[in-house]
């Protein structure tokens, strides 16, 4: 079920669209026609004028403030003080955006990389096993996914903790006695350690529990023709289970690259981006420089510049699937 | 024959080791939770609550406004779903169902709203919302959570609609309703399944919502639950009893609504969220 329509992620069912060119249902016939002709857009004018206001203004007044000079002296004072293109040429010169970048870069790349390789070989597990493991699994899965992020993050502090955390108790006795009190959340490495961790650990369930339906939808002659062909167990999930995945595998991988980049709660909830400010990704480094450290504009720049990059990541995708969608209307 | 046992064996073997990584964090938050403040700091842990108390329970609700918040949690998120299924549906039936000019470029415009990057436009929305001198309001809060889960919920609507098949409703239409009456009539119900599973989606997103409520609402009496939770944390410091049921608490709702609707809603789930 699921899949045949994530094969084509961004739309529904095609087979059941308006008549194209054909007659229009009698109902219009009804009413005048100029105001059946409206109708459509009236419907959908709650929704646009919506989002036009509360998700395009904060766009385009983030687009404004990253050219004001905006501290906290004009914050109070409401100042609107231009300066042209200054918070940009702060950003792009400094170092720290850079080294923020690369680190985000690395960051998702890692994360998406293990999120898929795990959630995939979950996922062919699940379809492996017989039904009663399977339900089990599913639900652990399930109890995983459910988890709301926040709780989770208060949950890994604890497992993490310096003293009586549990991590560091099977650490020391497995011979690791270094590790008793060892305090995760001091060092960049360790702390994004336990942020890849917690991100890993949400982000599976959504992977595999997709991945095993999508390979429930794997037409069984497929199989039995590899097999006549001398295929292997090896080559017939290469050359069957993988090619009839990938448009799945694609759009799972995309999203997932969007929700790590912005993975903004996780990192902050856990460290707020410490220790020394070096596990900060690009949302959290433009909240502390905007919000934290009162840079309005400045924040606002990096906020700008953040968007371009994640459109940037994202546009080969997002190219496949606005005219996936337009072949298909 | 020994290998082929093995060969049965050992996914099954991986599928209890995954279950317990899976489940283990959830377990361990409800068994602290309920744990004697002598078991959660004893030497060696203690892996099963034998003498369970609910005292971590009471300090957690009986932190300051706790009730407040839930109220404000519950009101914010209860908003801003009914309104976002109410404008996402009339414009779910526009897109699935009527021919008109532009009806691409909204489809499209929507999926492109789906990516939103709510996260790095925090600083934007709380000088906007400012000047509208509503900090500390569950207005804005509500709106753009509205918002937030719109454009997933009218796509995901959209795909319901379009299955729902055409005959019906023009039979409904033959039978003297007007094109609307045959909509509430005979479409709407037969959308329940699609309504349930984006009202638990938006449900979700909203509840656990982070950083426009951390920004926008500082004031006690106007925060949420999740900055609660998070704020909790620090005021309790080490008391990790205490920690792990104001968790419980907020992890509960979204545990049990994802228990009760899993099969039907899990689908749907994916599927829209799949769907980009």
């Amino acid at each position: 079920m699921t899949v045949q329509k994530t094969e084509r992620p961004p739309s529904g069912p095609t087979e059941v669209q308006t008549p194209e060119g054909g007659p229009r249902p009698s109902a219009p016939l009804k009413e005048p026609r100029r105001l059946a002709g409206l109708t459509p857009y009236l419907l959908l004018a709650p929704a646009i004028v919506a989002t036009l206001l509360l998700l395009g203004w904060p766009l385009v007044n983030n687009g404004i403030l990253s050219f004001q000079n905006l501290n906290m002296r004009q914050f109070i004072l409401h100042l609107t003080e231009w300066n042209g293109f200054d918070n940009y040429k702060d950003v792009l010169t400094g170092e720290d955006f850079w080294r923020v970048t690369g680190r985000s870069v690395v960051f998702t790349a890692v994360n998406v990389v293990l999120i898929m390789v795990l959630g995939t070989l979950v996922g062919l597990l699940l379809a492996r096993l017989g039904r009663k493991m399977r339900t089990f699994l599913l639900l652990g899965l399930v109890l995983t996914w459910a988890m709301p992020v926040v709780a989770a993050s208060t949950v890994y502090q604890w497992l993490f903790a310096q003293r009586f955390g549990v991590v560091n108790w099977v650490l020391a006795k497995i011979g690791f006695e270094s590790m008793a009190d060892h305090d995760w959340l001091a060092t960049q490495y360790s702390t994004f350690f336990v942020v890849l961790l917690l991100i890993v650990w949400m982000s599976i369930p959504f992977v595999a529990i997709n991945l095993y339906a999508a390979t429930t939808t794997i037409p069984k002659e497929l199989y039995e023709a590899a097999a006549l062909d001398g295929a292997g167990a090896i080559k017939q999930f290469t050359q069957v289970t993988l090619p009839y995945l990938k448009p799945f595998l694609y759009a799972t991988t995309f999203l997932e690259i969007i929700w790590v980049f912005k993975a903004f709660v996780q990192v902050f909830t856990i460290n707020e981006g410490g220790p020394d400010r070096l596990t900060e990704i690009l949302p959290v480094y433009a909240y502390i420089e905007g919000m934290g450290n009162q840079h309005f504009g400045m924040g606002a720049a990096i906020a700008l510049l953040t968007i371009v990059i994640l459109l940037a990541i994202t546009s080969f995708y997002l190219r496949i699937v606005l005219k996936q969608e337009e072949d298909e209307l | 024959m020994k290998r082929s046992l093995m060969g049965r064996l050992w996914p099954n073997l991986v599928a209890v080791v995954i279950f317990v990584f899976c489940v283990f964090p959830v377990y361990w938050m409800f068994a602290t939770a309920f744990k004697p403040t002598g078991d959660i700091i004893a030497e060696d842990p203690v892996w099963f609550p034998t003498d369970a108390t609910l005292e971590h329970f009471k300090t957690a609700i009986d932190a300051d406004h706790f009730w407040t918040m839930v109220g404000n949690s519950v009101i914010v998120t209860v908003l801003a779903v009914v309104f976002s299924l109410i404008i996402g549906v009339t414009a779910a039936f526009a897109l699935a169902r009527m021919r008109f000019k532009g009806r691409r470029g909204f489809i499209i415009g929507f999926m492109l709203a789906q990516m939103a990057p709510w996260e790095v436009m925090v600083i934007a929305i709380y000088i906007i919302v400012r000047d509208a001198d509503m900090l500390n309001s569950l207005i804005p809060l509500t709106l753009f959570y509205m918002v937030m889960i719109l454009p997933f919920t009218l796509l995901t609507l959209r795909g319901f609609v379009a299955a729902v098949p055409k005959e019906l409703e023009e039979s409904a239409m033959v039978d003297g309703c007007t094109r609307m009456q045959a909509f509430r009539r005979v479409i709407l119900p037969l959308l329940a399944p699609g309504l349930m599973s984006t009202s638990l989606f938006g449900f979700i997103t909203a509840w656990n919502e982070f950083p426009l409520a951390l920004v926008l609402n500082k004031e006690a009496e106007a925060k949420t639950l999740p900055i609660w939770l998070s704020s909790f944390q620090t005021a309790f410091g080490d008391d990790w009893g205490a920690t792990m049921a104001a968790a419980s608490l907020f992890a509960i709702p979204i545990l049990i609504l994802f228990v009760f609707l899993q099969r039907r809603a899990v689908a749907g789930l994916t599927d829209g969220a799949v769907k980009g």
